[in-house]
């Protein structure tokens, strides 16, 4: 166990270097090209905003079911079967038919081919689900189709999250996907997430509809409230133009009225609507709703046909200019809700990387020093060996740029402390070994060799525990899961070739000294 | 030779009603979750002018209809934690807090923290955290029981929970905040107190192979001793770096550094005396041993 090849001592030399320039690279620049990885502070330490966003999908299923009663209606209608009673209900579609007609109904629901399953050929899955009680039928989406509907939405939502996000200009945001209807939004370096979070919380489904007196409307009517919430409307459902006719919103001073609007362009087919609209409609109101409450309702004086036109609403520089934004980065498919929010301001990521250090620092020094006094030269190897494995623990972080949390440099901390169990547990069983052997390196072989299984048991249970945090634990717990975990084997590795190197040199030297340890 | 198995039953008795009181307290007082399980908003507040105090704050929360509203000072006496349920999950909260605070104390203050967690996610967090304290005793019990025999498996698991009840038991006792880094803490201690119980177990066994006249209550004795030196410094080093961590790592750390400290005191003691002690009553001998690594054979 004692002896070292001279090609296994230049391993180890350059291994320990290599990782000791690595984990440098973090206090010094080197040249970007020759190494530009770092270890990423996480949000606690960097300071910034960590938002968890839930997608509602309430209204999308409710709108989906509503296409979906057409659907069924046209098709049956083609095979003249005559559907009764089509109605919705608590996010079931039912209707029922005639006798003649059931097995028909069933048939079709279940034909792989039909328009009714249009997933069939890509998920071998129906997208809906039919129950029947005598000539009743009720109708829902599948879990297939569920899950087909929420991934979807969420990869629209996605987009649009991220479009918002990256207008307002954070650098270097993290949005990722959890689950199929959740999205993560990490902002480092954000501290007041006010914005951002009043920019994801809206909808933005743009709509101009004319506001009608006329309770018979062919579209039908709804009562609206205005922004202010005061005043109230009947608007037409008709859509004239929607927030995805849309190419370009900006905010901009009107200097007659001396206000701020937002100027819109529309699309082609937008514009063409737009202007003949407007032509038909001069003297009428048109109100311009954003999720259902109308910002403002212009009386049409003009045709406009240029494609273009204005937004007015008593605007500040600042609701306009959000306004504008939410308008260019589309509409999200379902309102999204913040569900978890946590918000870290910089000076105390700060203040914790500044108290993590010293904590680091200290619990270091107390412990070199507690080893030095047990165990004098022995304790100085470990104190060498303890040094060498911080920077080989800060030179993996480094090379596989880990997050590092602020329990994660407690766990750098805890690592330090329980690092040294394995070199005691050697110099023990040492000492016993010397009790009955004369000879130095036998004991010390001794030592290395009987120490071993207690060692690997030891080091896999905390390393079992690490694995179970790593994957269960949340964001700063991670962290800690990470430093744990790799402070393991990096532990490992400085005990069996580091220490045991130095071990190994001192004991070959002092072969017939008497009370080595 | 110190004689740990005098006092075997002693220490028993004692572990026994450790657990049984902790588990009254948990069942009875409960824990003091915080918002990482229990959901609600937390706000890290750092004053600028001295008129800013606990009492100052409280009246103005409470005028803020927010329900309970607790807020304590934390850390020195600037800083300040307050933390309410949000019951209603009202969305602009923050922003309607900063400008009802803004009347009162203009901008002499300042939110270092916010954090603000729904309902669903709480109850998520918490069922995950009791599914991976589950899950790293399982998996304990399954690493223990391949590499050792069942009794020391069983003298291995009953000291985990041990320390995992008694230490929770600590903070209820105490109504100490439980959030999710307790739960790290609660996991670091179970693989520290199996590191610990696995080295004397170790011993225990290689004892067992090594003696055939020496009575199990005997042997545990021997190894024990035999380990007690690197039992004692390995919990000495690992106390100095949690004992750096929780005077000098910060405010939020020190729930953290606590739960670490309580466990690694329990786990060391109940190596010694709950682990072992199994091993006792269950009367291992060399035969266990070496019947067990025939069958394996």
């Amino acid at each position: 166990m004692l002896y070292f090849s001279k090609l296994r001592i230049l391993f180890i030399t350059l291994f320990s270097v290599l990782f000791i320039l690595i984990a440098s690279s973090n206090l010094f620049k080197f040249d970007d090209n020759f190494f530009d990885k770092k270890i990423n502070l996480g949000l606690d330490l960097q300071g910034g905003s960590y938002l968890l966003l839930e997608i509602d999908n309430e209204p999308v299923i409710e709108q989906k079911l509503q296409n979906l009663t057409t659907t069924i209606r046209n098709y049956f209608k083609e095979k003249n079967i005559k559907i009764n009673n089509i109605k919705i209900e608590n996010q079931n579609i039912f209707f029922n038919v005639i006798e003649n007609d059931k097995q028909s109904v069933l048939e079709a629901f279940q034909d792989e081919n039909s328009d009714l399953n249009p997933y069939y050929p890509r998920f071998k899955s129906h997208q809906l689900e039919i129950e029947d009680t005598e000539l009743n039928f009720k109708v829902n989406f599948s879990r297939q189709g569920l899950i087909k509907l929420k991934t979807s939405s969420q990869d629209q939502a996605i987009e649009i999250v991220r479009r918002r996000v990256d207008e307002v200009g954070t650098n270097e945001p993290n949005i990722l996907k959890r689950g199929n209807n959740r999205i993560l939004v990490e902002l480092p370096g954000l501290d007041d997430p006010m914005r951002i979070k009043s920019l994801l919380g809206k909808t933005a489904n743009l709509t101009f509809r004319f506001v009608t007196n006329d309770e018979n409307d062919r579209f039908g009517v709804e009562k609206l409230k205005f922004e202010n919430g005061l005043e109230e409307a009947t608007v037409s459902k008709r859509i004239i133009i929607s927030g995805e006719n849309l190419l370009d919103a900006q905010p901009k001073m009107d200097t007659q009225a001396n206000q701020t609007i937002v100027s819109f362009t529309l699309d082609r087919v937008g514009a063409k609507r737009f202007g003949k609209a407007t032509s038909t409609g001069i003297g009428k109101q048109l109100a311009i709703v954003l999720d259902g409450k109308i910002i403002s309702a212009p009386v049409v004086r003009d045709t406009i046909a240029s494609g273009s036109g204005q937004i007015s609403g008593g605007f500040t520089f600042q609701t306009a200019t959000d306004l504008a934004l939410l308008l260019r980065s589309g509409a999200l498919p379902a309102p999204l809700e913040i569900i978890e929010e946590r918000t870290v301001g910089p000076d105390l990521g700060q203040d914790s990387i500044n108290a993590g250090m010293i904590a680091l620092a200290i619990g270091f020094m107390l412990v070199i020093i507690f080893m030095f006094v047990k165990y004098k030269i022995f304790g100085l190897i470990t104190n060498v060996t303890l040094i060498v494995n911080l920077f080989i623990l800060l030179g993996v972080l480094t090379l596989f740029e880990a997050t590092l949390t602020l329990p994660g440099i407690a766990g750098i901390i805890l690592t330090v402390g329980m690092a040294v169990d394995a070199n005691v547990l050697i110099f023990e069983r040492i000492k016993e070994e010397l009790k009955d052997e004369t000879n130095n390196i036998l004991a010390f072989d001794g030592g290395y060799t009987k120490s071993r299984t207690a060692i690997l048991d030891a080091n896999i249970t905390t390393l079992l525990a690490a694995i179970i945090l790593f994957f269960m634990g949340s964001g700063p717990v991670k962290g800690f899961a990470v430093t744990l975990g790799v402070g393991i084997f990096t532990t490992l590795f400085s005990v069996y070739f580091i220490a045991r190197l130095f071990t190994s040199i001192y004991v070959s030297r002092n072969k017939d000294k008497e009370k080595l340890i | 030779m110190i004689a740990f198995n005098k006092y075997y039953n002693h220490f028993n008795l004692l572990s026994s009603v450790l657990i049984i009181v902790s588990l009254l307290l948990l069942i009875f007082k409960g824990l003091n979750f915080g918002i990482d399980f229990k959901g609600g908003t937390l706000i890290e507040l750092r004053a600028s002018d001295s008129k800013i105090n606990v009492s100052s704050l409280r009246d103005r929360f409470n005028q803020m209809d927010l329900g309970d509203v607790s807020v304590k000072k934390f850390g020195n006496d600037t800083d300040f934690l307050v933390k309410f349920e949000n019951k209603d999950n009202k969305k602009n909260i923050i922003e309607e807090i900063k400008a009802n605070l803004d009347k009162s104390f203009g901008n002499n203050y300042d939110f270092r923290r916010v954090e603000n967690v729904g309902p669903k996610v709480s109850a998520e967090l918490l069922k995950s955290g009791v599914i991976a304290i589950s899950l790293s005793l399982a998996l304990m019990l399954i690493y223990i029981w391949i590499r050792f025999e069942w009794q020391f498996s069983l003298g291995a698991i009953l000291a985990l929970f041990h320390d995992v009840i008694v230490t929770l038991g600590v903070f209820s006792l105490f109504s100490l905040e439980i959030n999710l880094s307790i739960i790290a803490a609660v996991l670091t201690i179970v693989g520290y107190s199996m590191n610990d119980t696995v080295v004397i177990f170790d011993r225990v066994r290689e004892n067992l192979r090594k003696y055939s006249d020496i009575k199990i209550f005997e042997l545990t004795n021997i190894s024990i001793n035999e380990t007690l030196s690197r039992t004692i410094i390995t919990s000495a080093t690992t106390l100095l770096a949690l004992l750096a961590i929780y005077f000098f790592g910060g405010e939020i750390l020190k729930g953290f550094s606590l739960a670490m400290i309580l466990g690694v005191v329990f786990g060391t003691y109940s190596s010694i005396y709950i682990a072992n002690t199994v091993l006792v009553r269950l009367r291992v001998s060399q035969k266990t041993v070496l019947r067990e690594e025939e069958d394996k054979k």
